[in-house]
């Protein structure tokens, strides 16, 4: 199905902590990152994609427009999604992650802002973030492009000009043009990637060809 | 729900496009259309009526075959938004601790200097030898790592520094479930005291029914209890998916061509290392011509470069002089882009056992390479890969055998410094060849090299109570220095099932 990005703006993220941040040992587990929408409508979210870098859990609040007069809350639509499997060793640190629609807890109708609370219990990584987060929407179900008016309204047909003499009949040319289009069509459409186990150029493989740079 | 769907037809359609450029597919086709003479087929119900055609004459067992093999070798569809250095190493530091590009280049001089006609190999010197792979090895390092001063629960105290994810014992209890006590398992089962009626002569008997069924998920299967000794070259054959077509031999017989018109530099490297290595072994010195007939095509295989997709390397480039930059005039030097290492013909020679025709040991020497092989001497994250396989046996040994390895270490003689030589060569050339092939058959058999650590783990068991009374590494090498004449089976079956835990 198609999709659409939505331009959208990244707040820096904020880091959760008890405590004075200058004096206590460790380092933060908890990181806030608040993304805004600020020249879209509010949408429908469709997917949301990023790369992983060393966060163990994510949890995505969102804000939606209400109709009625009553203020906008947070509800949270993904809780405690789990990216790393084993929070101390490297796999799925550095993975791309899909996020759909119907993954969410809540409706996605009508998003305005989304929050997205990162965890990482390990005190063994010096950081951890996501990064390359882009969101995307439903793209529009049919084309939304108006046809040429020649297209929809097409000239009514004309008196053929005459056939000049010794051509062939252009009906038949074209019908096996077709015919031969098809056919590359097929091989075309059947492409391998089977490799041909050549590796000299016009016959020779002197190492001397080539370049040291 | 609807992503495990996508992914599965995504899966299919990738499956789909390989096999359809193979010989498989023509084969199909043709028989397709052969079948259409048969008086069963009609053609209300022409789909139907092929497709019987096919399950009855054994084409569709070839097919799923096929398809069975496309998914052991195939890595897990990714994300559309990662790149194909991703696909290769999800690590960034991993990848960027790859041989640098520059770095390449400059051995490409260094060859050119001494001189492409000289066949004194006393200027030659192995490129790498697994002691300095070791050492970068040691040196990786992940940038985002507490890797304080202070001891912590995380502290590695082994050789390796990265942490990856490993299995324990309980994990490996579940994985390598067929070599339990209470099955019975080639290498134990079958020695002279014990009367082959309780199960060998049932194990060959089912190994047979395999071989006529000609089913390649079975026979995985099966020969994760080992393989009888007759039935072993065709098992083999079976997993891996080679069959011996005359366009197999003839691809054989065009490589043999290019070594006889073109003469490579890495030749010499592969003459050396042969008289190295096999040439001095006792059990494989008799092979010393096919490993040559092997190697020298091997290296000339342009095929080898398609695994590069999922190995983390890169094959080494160069471009045509006068055309830096463009793609068309790049070549890959190797032909095949694997650059052999010391020891690298030791992979050849126990399979020269099994194999006598030249064609078939290079096709069985080529998979097994893509497919098992090169993940011994890359950097990757993959659990197979020599990094994974170094920090288990490390783990292995730091928790079932704290003692000795504590004691190791405080002599300066790291494990690691010891067995490593053992997994990257995949224990050829120290086990004896018999129970090396039993080891192989469970590579096969569970699609994983994790075995070979921990028969590295269970083999400092086997011998602890020595290595507790040495006090320098080379009194600990020299204990640790003959294993032919240790049997696998029993020390994998003691160190995983009845070690006290």
């Amino acid at each position: 199905m198609s999709r659409v990005l939505v331009p959208c703006h990244v707040k820096g993220t904020v880091a959760l902590q008890v405590g004075d941040v200058r004096t206590s040992q460790g380092r933060p587990g908890v990181l806030v990152i608040d993304v805004t929408f600020p020249s879209v409508a509010p949408f429908e979210l469709q997917e949301i994609v990023f790369k992983n870098y060393y966060t163990a859990f994510l949890t995505i609040r969102v804000r939606q427009h209400t109709s009625t007069h009553t203020p906008a809350k947070w509800v949270t639509c993904l809780r405690d999604y789990c990216l790393m499997p084993d929070p101390h060793s490297e796999e799925g640190a550095q993975e791309y992650v899909s996020l759909f629609k119907h993954q969410m807890l809540c409706d996605m109708a009508q998003v305005l802002e989304l929050r997205l609370i990162l965890r990482q219990p390990s005190p063994l990584w010096l950081s951890f973030t996501v990064e390359e987060l882009q969101i995307y929407q439903q793209g529009p179900k049919s084309p939304s492009m108006t046809f040429p008016k020649w297209l929809s309204h097409p000239v009514p047909c004309e008196q053929p000009t005459p056939l000049l003499e010794g051509l062939p009949d252009p009906s038949r040319v074209s019908s096996e043009v077709q015919q031969m289009w098809a056919l590359t069509e097929m091989i075309r459409a059947s492409h391998t990637s089977t490799r041909i186990g050549r590796f000299d150029v016009d016959g020779c493989y002197d190492l001397n060809l080539l370049s040291y740079t | 729900m609807l992503q495990e769907e996508s992914d599965l037809s995504l899966i299919i359609a990738q499956i789909v496009q390989k096999l359809k450029g193979s010989n498989l597919y023509a084969q199909l086709e043709r028989q397709a259309w052969a079948s259409l003479q048969r008086p069963e087929i009609k053609l209300e119900s022409l789909k139907e009526d092929i497709k019987e055609f096919f399950k009855i004459s054994g084409w569709e067992k070839k097919l799923q075959n096929a398809v069975y093999s496309e998914l052991s070798v195939f890595p897990l569809p990714s994300h559309p938004a990662a790149p194909p250095e991703h696909l290769k190493e999800p690590l960034v530091y991993m990848r960027k601790a790859q041989r640098p590009v520059g770095e390449q280049k400059e051995l490409l001089n260094k060859w050119n200097e001494m001189g492409t006609d000289e066949p004194d190999l006393s200027l030659f010197r192995p490129v790498y030898a697994p002691k300095d792979f070791l050492e970068v090895l040691i040196n990786l390092r992940n940038p985002n790592y507490e890797n304080g001063d202070s001891l912590s629960f995380r502290t590695h105290l082994g050789l390796i520094q990265v942490p990856l994810k490993v299995k324990d014992i309980p994990e490996l209890k579940e994985l390598f479930v067929e070599l339990g006590l209470t099955t019975g398992q080639l290498g134990i089962d079958d020695s002279t005291q014990v009367p082959p009626e309780l199960f060998e002569n049932e194990h060959v008997r089912i190994g047979q029914k395999v071989l006529t069924e000609q089913d390649s998920a079975a026979a995985q299967q099966y020969i994760r209890q080992g393989s009888p000794t007759a039935l072993r070259a065709e098992l083999w054959a079976l997993i891996l998916n080679i069959s011996s077509h005359p366009e197999d031999i003839l691809y054989y017989e065009q490589l043999k061509t290019n070594v006889i018109q073109h003469d490579l530099l890495v030749d010499s490297l592969i003459y050396k290392d042969v008289k190295l290595t096999a040439s001095n072994d006792d059990y494989y010195f008799v092979f010393e011509d096919y490993l040559y007939q092997v190697l020298l095509c091997f290296s000339r295989d342009t095929s080898v470069l398609s695994h590069f997709a999922y190995n983390s390397a890169s094959p080494p480039k160069s471009y045509i002089r006068g055309k830096l930059g463009l793609e068309e005039y790049a070549v890959f030097y190797p032909p095949n882009g694997v650059i052999p290492f010391h020891g690298f013909s030791m992979y050849v020679a126990p399979l020269c056992f099994l194999y006598h025709e030249p064609s078939k040991l290079y096709q069985i020497f080529r998979e097994m390479y893509v497919r098992f092989f090169f993940r011994l001497h890359s950097i990757s994250s993959h659990p197979s890969g020599i990094v994974s396989l170094c920090l288990l046996f490390e783990t292995l040994l730091q928790t079932y055998l704290p003692q000795l390895f504590y004691h190791l270490r405080e002599i300066g003689a790291q494990p690691l410094r010891i067995s490593f030589k053992w997994m990257v060569r995949a224990f050829s050339g120290y086990l004896a060849t018999d129970q090396l092939l039993l080891l192989w058959d469970r590579i096969l058999g569970y699609n994983s090299l994790e075995i070979l650590a921990v028969l590295a783990a269970a083999v400092f068991a086997f011998r602890a109570v020595n290595l507790m009374e040495v006090t320098s590494l080379a009194a600990a090498e020299a204990v640790l220095a003959d294993l032919s004449t240790l049997k696998v089976m029993p020390l994998l079956q003691i160190f995983l099932f009845a070690t006290v835990t």
